[in-house]
């Protein structure tokens, strides 16, 4: 067989010789002389065999679908009637340590329109305006902005209808056509500004979270945690959605599902914290800025974490409105800080707990030694002040910290030097993340002469390290680093990492995680010098000299220390007089670090009330109203006034199967609909 | 020392064929992008067109040179692909869960399309110089496992099951073509037999779900299962005539998922119906006849394996894309060539195009 130029000749007769052939029924046999090329024509041919036969299984499949299924498939297609539904999961509960409910779901029926089968629109909205008694102009604008949108989609119209318009609305369900309301699950926190900083809230996922491989699940619009811990353990909480297929009639009316996927409900988690303590430190906390850690020194536990001011968490999450945002971020006492663990703040006299033990441990002091204090300190031409101004007399390191003298700790920290004491500092746990991992938490600051050398290109000056002994100067710590480190004095010297979860929970009850106590390092110091420390900090609150004589209980012992950190130095002629002229944001800091009871502790506290002034009068009554509620668990008469105003609860039955089953009894669905 | 035989060989058929699917393509695109009440995809149109430019300009720069050449370039051509899809592993844009694409500038590249052809032309060069009527002996096979599992391990990694797939899918069609050896293909089915129950073994249970509703699309109703219902209906309802075109309201309403680009058969068939379809078939038929052809015409083995790859690349392509919008197929990100959406795609098919015309043109140059 010979070969034209022409190459349609050459496929003409390509697929003539192949048809040929297949009608002779020797398609193997050889076209060409050459056996190497008569080999390869022998597959070819074979080739367009497979293809011409794929060719003929997709035209059957062809013929089936349109020709023969055709009708079937036109009818369906003309009213959409395949449609997709989701299911919403209902988001998990969050439970105090005792199993009280402190954040729960309640159903809210949204309104919305859906174009296609509300004809005509204008009578449908003239109705509706007419028993929701809304002006018709609104949701006709509300229409309007959803132009361009499918007409099988629903225009949200109205959010969180009450049950009252629900009714009405079910009365004349004959009237309003196109008319849907969803059942959408919102998030109720039932104790308005409790725990808030803790607890967090929700609100519209943003584009970068959205790209991020976290919310794989999500879509655009969905609620998620933002804060606190809901934001940290958001995947938990959430669920699964769920979905299904379904055919409707013409009017949308669902005829039949086609297949369902259930929601699977999101976990319950069992926090820490003790909502009695909380509830009632949120209520000392009421009148000041401030924030709180009580921890269990045994463990790492938080029993209680507020931060004082509050904020309403129900206003987020359904659109906060700007106004609300405005008002909280212009605060100037910053509410939406989590003071526990973003505030960082000079430790002052709190501190010299760490210098004492520096002191014993590195050889400087030893306990009996005693050091005398006349009220100041001359180092080099400078003078350092002690707070009290005619001194302390002849001091050993037990009633140096007990009457908090401050001479005596600006020679520990001269003969010492900076580099070991912030080796002691970081042995607690300063400077570096509790490990609680809980939102943009500080770090805090322990000043090394490396670091100020890095920092600023100065040299370290010796004199800077008399501030830092005493817990000035460059040091910063956080509420909850201080926590951390009177645990660790209560607990002999194990640090533990805080944390704020005792469990989670699936719906039918399964443990899917539980806090196991983590022992992040120990303090590796003598036993004796912690016993001299111990027995200090006992004396700060049981004996007269002690700062926090005011903080004292009857029945149960309490252990502490106070500091009153300066914002701004003082010069020394412009003193005690003047107390009362000084503005309030140069107001010093007010500390007070205990636990109790002081021989097995149980609770350790740190308080921090800003621009408080003195630790002694403001900060140690917080600690020992909490040991108090907690440890003696008396009934403290009214839980509290405006903070802790109780939501009425709505009553919900939560069932297991979440979301879906709030829906179908009330015989609505949460409809999304089309392609996705 | 330029050829008369060159022009005179040109396959003004093949070049036909391709011009008149491109702008079967444009118009069914063109409503897959603009029929409904909003059309985020209207910029997609124009950005096709330039493609298609960008491609017809690689489809001559593909015919310009000997494609003998290549025998030399092979490795080169594979080893820029390979350095690609690591690119992409590490800088590749996310979207949807998985990174597929290059973005440089303003222009995003899926190098897994660029893939098939080099390893196409890698495998031709491989079995032109082992082809011979016993077959080929599993020793001859241990290059192009490994030619094959590097793309195949760093697309799945992306992850793209359909393109990872699909590659083997070109690669066994490549070596079936070429003849294995009785025995070694013995071997091969047996060792399949044994290690198929074996990975799936090792695979963690989100894995074997994956997997399973790859093949099963009912075990996923709210997605890839409600997909095949949706393109079923619409390819159903264009019943004999079809709605017309702009008409479609499956595609209109936004009831068709990727309606641009992996269900585009969905939108013709709805809008074209059973004779639109048809003749869409019968045009790709003559582009695989074509192809075939020049497959058929030349002397030279290095060229027939190219062309034969080619037509595999295309055959494979429209089969599982048609047969996945029908229900026949799992659904798989796989385009359907020179209809869908997508600039990679396009320029890959363009330049497959050049080649074969590259072949065909040279036919007579064998020594």
């Amino acid at each position: 067989m010979r070969y034209n130029d022409g190459n349609c000749i050459i496929v003409d007769d390509f697929f003539l010789a192949l048809v040929w052939d297949l009608l002779k029924g020797n398609v193997l046999n050889s076209y060409l002389e050459t056996v190497d090329n008569n080999w390869f024509k022998q597959r070819l041919a074979k080739v367009m065999l497979c293809i011409l036969s794929a060719f003929v299984v997709v035209t059957i499949r062809l013929v089936g679908l349109q020709i023969i299924g055709g009708a079937e498939f036109r009818k369906l297609s003309e009213n959409n009637s395949i449609r997709l539904q989701m299911i919403a999961p209902s988001r998990g509960s969050i439970s105090d340590r005792k199993g009280k409910l402190l954040v729960d779901n309640r159903p809210s029926f949204d309104l919305s329109i859906i174009l296609k089968h509300a004809e005509p629109v204008e009578h449908v909205v003239k109705q509706l305006s007419q028993y929701l008694s809304l002006p018709e102009t609104d949701l006709l604008s509300k229409i309007k902005s959803h132009k361009g949108i499918s007409p099988f989609k629903p225009v949200p119209l109205k959010e969180d209808i009450g049950r009252d318009l629900l009714g009405l609305i079910e009365v004349h369900k004959f009237d309003l056509q196109g008319i849907v309301v969803n059942v959408k699950a919102r998030r109720q926190y039932m104790y308005k500004y409790g725990a808030a900083h803790l607890i967090g809230y929700l609100g519209e996922i943003n584009l970068d979270e959205l790209k991020s491989q976290k919310y794989q699940d999500i879509r655009s619009r969905d609620l998620v945690g933002k804060f606190g811990v809901e934001k940290k353990y958001d995947h938990h909480l959430r669920g699964k959605r769920g979905g299904r297929q379904v055919e409707v009639d013409v009017n949308g009316q669902v005829v039949r599902i086609l297949k369902q996927i259930d929601a699977e409900p999101g976990h319950n988690i069992y926090l820490t914290i003790d909502h009695e303590l909380q509830i009632k430190t949120e209520s000392l906390l009421a009148n000041v800025v401030g924030s709180v850690v009580a921890m269990d020194p045994r463990t790492g536990k938080i029993l209680a974490l507020a931060s004082s001011p509050s904020f309403d968490q129900n206003a987020f999450g359904n659109g906060l409105s700007q106004e609300i945002w405005h008002s909280l971020v212009s605060n100037p006492f910053r509410p939406m800080e989590n003071k526990a663990i973003q505030g960082q703040y000079p430790p002052a006299s709190t501190y010299k707990i760490v210098t004492a033990i520096a002191g014993i441990e590195e050889g400087i002091i030893d306990t009996k030694a005693k050091l005398y204090c006349p009220g100041f300190y001359k180092f080099g031409d400078r003078v350092f002040r002690d707070w009290k101004e005619t001194g302390h007399g002849w001091v050993n390191v037990e009633t140096a910290l007990t009457e908090s003298c401050d001479v005596f700790f600006y020679q520990v920290g001269e003969k010492l030097g900076v580099d070991r004491l912030a080796k002691y500092a970081k042995a607690f746990g300063l400077g570096s993340l509790s490990g609680l991992n809980l939102d943009r938490e500080a770090k805090g600051l322990v000043p090394t002469a490396a670091w100020k050398k890095r920092r600023t290109g100065i040299k370290w000056q010796r004199g800077e390290t008399l501030s830092v002994a005493i817990g000035q100067g460059y040091n910063l710590v956080t509420p909850l680093q201080m926590g951390v480190l009177i645990s660790m004095v209560a607990n002999g010297g194990t640090r533990y990492q805080p944390s704020i979860l005792k469990a989670i929970e699936s719906v039918d009850g399964k443990i899917i995680a539980q806090h196991e106590p983590k022992i992040l390092g120990r303090l590796s110091i003598r036993k004796h010098t912690l016993s001299i420390i111990r027995k200090a900090l006992w004396k700060v609150v049981n004996t007269k000299q002690g700062t926090a004589w005011i903080a004292r209980l009857k029945d149960i012992d309490i252990s502490g220390k106070t500091g009153t950190a300066q914002v701004f130095s003082r010069k020394k002629t412009e003193k005690q007089h003047k107390e009362k002229d000084i503005p309030t944001r140069l107001k010093s800091h007010a500390w007070f670090v205990a636990y109790a009871p002081s021989d097995q502790p149980k609770i350790a506290i740190a308080v921090l009330v800003e621009h408080g002034e003195y630790g002694s009068s403001t900060a140690s009554p917080i600690a020992r109203e909490m040991i108090k509620t907690y440890l003696l668990k008396k009934e403290s008469g009214e839980p509290s006034k405006a903070q802790l105003s109780k939501n009425e609860k709505v009553t919900l039955t939560r069932d297991r199967t979440g979301a879906e089953e709030i829906c179908s009894t009330d015989g609505w669905y949460n409809i999304l609909i089309g392609g996705c | 020392m330029f050829d008369r035989r060159l022009v005179q060989y040109f396959d003004w058929g093949l070049l036909g064929t391709v011009f008149l699917l491109g702008s079967l393509g444009l118009v069914v695109l063109y409503s897959a992008v603009r029929a409904g009440p909003f059309s985020p995809h209207e910029i997609l149109f124009s950005k096709q067109l330039i493609w298609f430019g960008a491609g017809l300009m690689v489809m001559v720069a593909s015919f310009l040179f000997n494609y003998k050449r290549l025998d030399q370039w092979t490795y080169l051509i594979y080893g820029v692909c390979i350095v690609l899809l690591i690119c992409v592993l590490l800088f590749g844009k996310q979207f949807g869960g998985s990174r597929r694409w290059l973005t440089i500038g303003w222009i995003s590249i899926q190098p897994s399309e660029f893939v098939k052809i080099a390893v196409i032309i890698c495998l031709a060069r491989h079995y032109s110089g082992l082809i011979n009527s016993k077959g080929l002996t599993l020793r001859q096979l241990f290059i192009p496992l490994i030619l094959t599992a590097i793309p195949f391990v760093l697309i799945l990694k992306q992850p793209d099951l359909g393109t990872a797939m699909l590659i083997v899918l070109i690669v066994g069609s490549m070596t079936i073509f070429a003849k294995i050896e009785r025995r070694s293909f013995i071997y091969i089915l047996i060792s399949g037999a044994v290690f198929t129950p074996l990975v799936w073994f090792l695979l963690k249970g989100y894995q074997k779900q994956r997997l399973l509703t790859f093949f099963n699309p009912d075990q996923d109703p709210l997605g890839t299962g409600y997909h095949i219902i949706q393109s079923k209906i619409a390819i159903g309802s264009g019943m004999i005539f079809g709605k017309g075109f702009f008409k479609g309201t499956q595609n209109a309403l936004s009831f068709l998922p990727e309606q641009h680009t992996d269900f585009i058969f969905s939108v013709l068939a709805e809008e074209w119906g059973f004779v639109g379809s048809v003749i869409i078939f019968l045009v790709f038929l003559m582009l695989i006849v074509c192809s075939l052809n020049i497959a058929y015409g030349c002397r030279d083995p290095f060229g027939t394996m190219i062309s034969v790859g080619i037509t595999i690349m295309i055959s494979w392509q429209v089969f599982i894309n048609i047969g996945m919008v029908m229900g026949l197929m799992p659904i798989v990100g796989v385009t359907l060539p020179f209809i869908s959406y997508g600039g990679s795609s396009i320029i890959t098919m363009m330049a497959s195009i050049g080649i074969l015309m590259n072949i065909a043109m040279r036919r007579f140059m064998f020594e």
